[in-house]
């Protein structure tokens, strides 16, 4: 079984977020990048179904720049098996479709049985890119999936919604699956891993090269700039007195003035 | 320009926040000719009244047993059947889960463009323009959709209000569902054990943070949160500790929330936790360090331990709303 991992480069959950003076972009000189935390499921699901079956390969795969080389072989060190990086130059304004066209073509080319990806990434936080792959394969997906579990050619998963419901299915495969937290712990690459890994296969794609339309990746979605969200107005914070005047007075104002008790 | 606006059922009833959809997409539409809704599932169409006086004069409904239970290749293809007879320039939803599992299938399936989590929303032209939040709020993107190809926009719950105009007399036009193609089935929906509202749409949070300390400590905010009718969130600290459940996180990996209070305890606010509540309208923080970075963005806060705070609020708010 061929198993595939789409995974993105995103910026720290801890990073700040700094604007360009004129707004039009973001600042990515200091900050530090990870896998997308949601991928990292991802790649662990892909991992341990592999090992469940004794037999298959899983291929971890991004489109992006060329930074992101690095993040694939950490997934290749976590214990995949080929790394594949679609680059993404000359193609940094791609909507998020134009970017499932490019990895559609690669998965067909790739003769995929079975994606895994983050159920969304944490920069743009759309939770677009592995649905819309699947759309454009004819393919099923479910998408936050906290559990899975493949019998032959169908997958029993559950999907998290809202207030603690949870929706449960059959896939038949191949299909798209969105990873969740809670779905597995992501296992740290071993040292003999880290070794290995940059020793694994690795190609450098361009989205031609996988199979993709070039000419049909024109985005329809554009960003105009980007702004801070609104500050604050400070606030009243009470210390050192007795705390039971401290609380009367914060429900006095959440009374009086907030209004919202 | 021609909106269309999903209206989403749960538990066989029109979720509130279709109601905001509804408003959005009347101003969007200026007009109860150019306003259409779609209902989707079992028993759908005779809700379809409900909708009278919230701007649309035709509502696509596919009503059938088939429909009974929520499945992405069946719903897909019943809007997909309403967005044909009706041919919007915008399609409109709310950024739930169900919203943003059909949008971006529909999107890519009719090649148009798709905007996601608005917190603003104009027409521009013959698309949409408007503000979306990334990296959880951190900062915001000023997005727009090229007119030439039909739009899809979801909006954040609980930012928009849901004003009724009284347009609109809302007609029942039938549309039908496509048969299930098998390649996925629903087995069952398993209701959530918890009567409290989804994170996401609570309008009052309560959450703890590693100064919690355990598990069992979170029954201190369990018991404020029965008294004002509060969800308990957590921080991702505590999550990771294991003293509350991954589904409680808020934050860049948990939910974003924009309750009307959010009460943090025991919560140091670190960035990311801060990014996914920030939008809160009234911020109550409790915290033994006064340093401690989630004061920055409280409006009203108390230095002190939790376990003395909780307590005495969860007291005093049961004497107010006795």
């Amino acid at each position: 079984m061929k198993i595939l991992v789409l995974i993105k480069q995103t910026p720290d959950t801890e990073a700040k977020i700094r604007l360009s003076s004129d707004g039009k972009s973001i600042e990515q000189g200091d900050v530090k990048f990870i896998i997308n935390p949601y991928d990292e499921f991802a790649i662990e699901e892909a991992l341990k179904l592999k090992e469940k079956l004794g037999t298959g390969e899983v291929v971890i795969a991004s489109f992006g720049s060329d930074s992101a080389k690095e993040l694939i072989i950490k997934g290749l060190a976590m214990g995949g098996d080929r790394g594949l990086l679609i680059t993404s130059a000359g193609l940094e304004g791609t909507d998020s479709l134009g970017i499932a066209r490019v990895l559609s073509a690669a998965i067909k080319t790739e003769k995929a049985d079975i994606v895994f990806c983050g159920k969304q990434a944490i920069d743009d936080d759309n939770m677009h890119v592995g649905t819309m792959a699947a759309e454009l394969l004819g393919w099923p997906h479910v998408n936050v999936i906290t559990k899975f579990d493949l019998n032959g050619a169908t997958a029993r998963v559950e999907r998290e919604v809202e207030g603690g419901q949870v929706e449960i299915y059959d896939v038949t495969l191949p299909a798209v699956f969105g990873t969740h937290k809670s779905l597995n712990t992501p296992r740290y690459a071993s040292l003999p891993g880290i070794m290995k890994a940059k020793k694994k296969p690795f190609d450098i794609k361009s989205p031609a090269d996988v199979g993709a339309d070039v000419g049909s990746l024109k985005a329809k979605v554009t960003i105009r700039g980007y702004k801070y969200p609104p500050e604050k107005p400070k606030g009243q914070v009470f210390a050192g007195e007795p705390i039971e005047a401290m609380v009367d007075k914060v429900v006095k104002l959440l009374r009086e003035e907030a209004k919202v008790i | 320009m021609k909106v269309l606006v999903f209206i989403e059922l749960r538990d066989g009833k029109i979720k509130s926040s279709a109601h905001e959809a509804l408003t959005v997409g009347a101003k969007l539409a200026g007009g109860a000719a150019n306003l259409a809704a779609v209902l989707v599932g079992q028993a759908s169409a005779g809700l379809a009244g409900q909708l009278a006086g919230w701007g649309a004069d035709t509502i696509y409904a596919a009503d059938s047993t088939d429909l009974a239970l929520y499945n992405i290749q069946t719903f897909s293809g019943a809007v997909e059947a309403a967005i044909k007879a009706f041919s919007p320039n915008v399609v409109l939803g709310v950024a739930s889960p169900m919203g943003r599992d059909l949008f971006p299938r529909l999107a890519a399936r009719m090649n148009g463009a798709i905007l996601t989590d608005l917190t603003a929303i104009e027409a521009s032209g013959n698309g949409i323009s408007g503000t979306k939040p990334m990296y959880s709020g951190k900062c915001l993107a000023e997005v727009a959709t090229d007119g030439s190809v039909i739009s899809f926009a979801t909006i954040r719950q609980n930012v928009f209000p849901a004003n009724k105009s009284g347009n609109g007399n809302a007609t029942v036009t039938p549309v039908s569902a496509p048969a299930a193609d098998g390649k996925i089935k629903t087995i069952e929906i398993r209701k959530g054990k918890s009567a409290k509202p989804d994170l996401t749409e609570a309008s009052v949070i309560i959450s703890g943070g590693r100064a919690m300390g355990n598990a069992d400590n979170f029954k201190v905010l369990v018991e404020c949160a029965d008294v004002i009718g509060a969800t308990v969130g957590a921080s991702r600290a505590a999550v990771d500790s294991g003293y509350a459940s991954h589904e409680m996180q808020v934050g860049q990996t948990g939910k974003t929330v924009n309750p009307n209070l959010y009460i943090a305890c025991g919560i140091s606010g670190s960035i990311q936790h801060m990014a996914g509540m920030r939008t809160s309208k009234i911020i109550v923080a409790v915290n033994t360090d006064k340093e401690a970075p989630i004061f920055g963005i409280a409006s009203y806060g108390i230095v002190g331990d939790l376990f003395q705070v909780v307590p005495l609020l969860t007291q005093k708010f049961k004497a107010l709303l006795k």
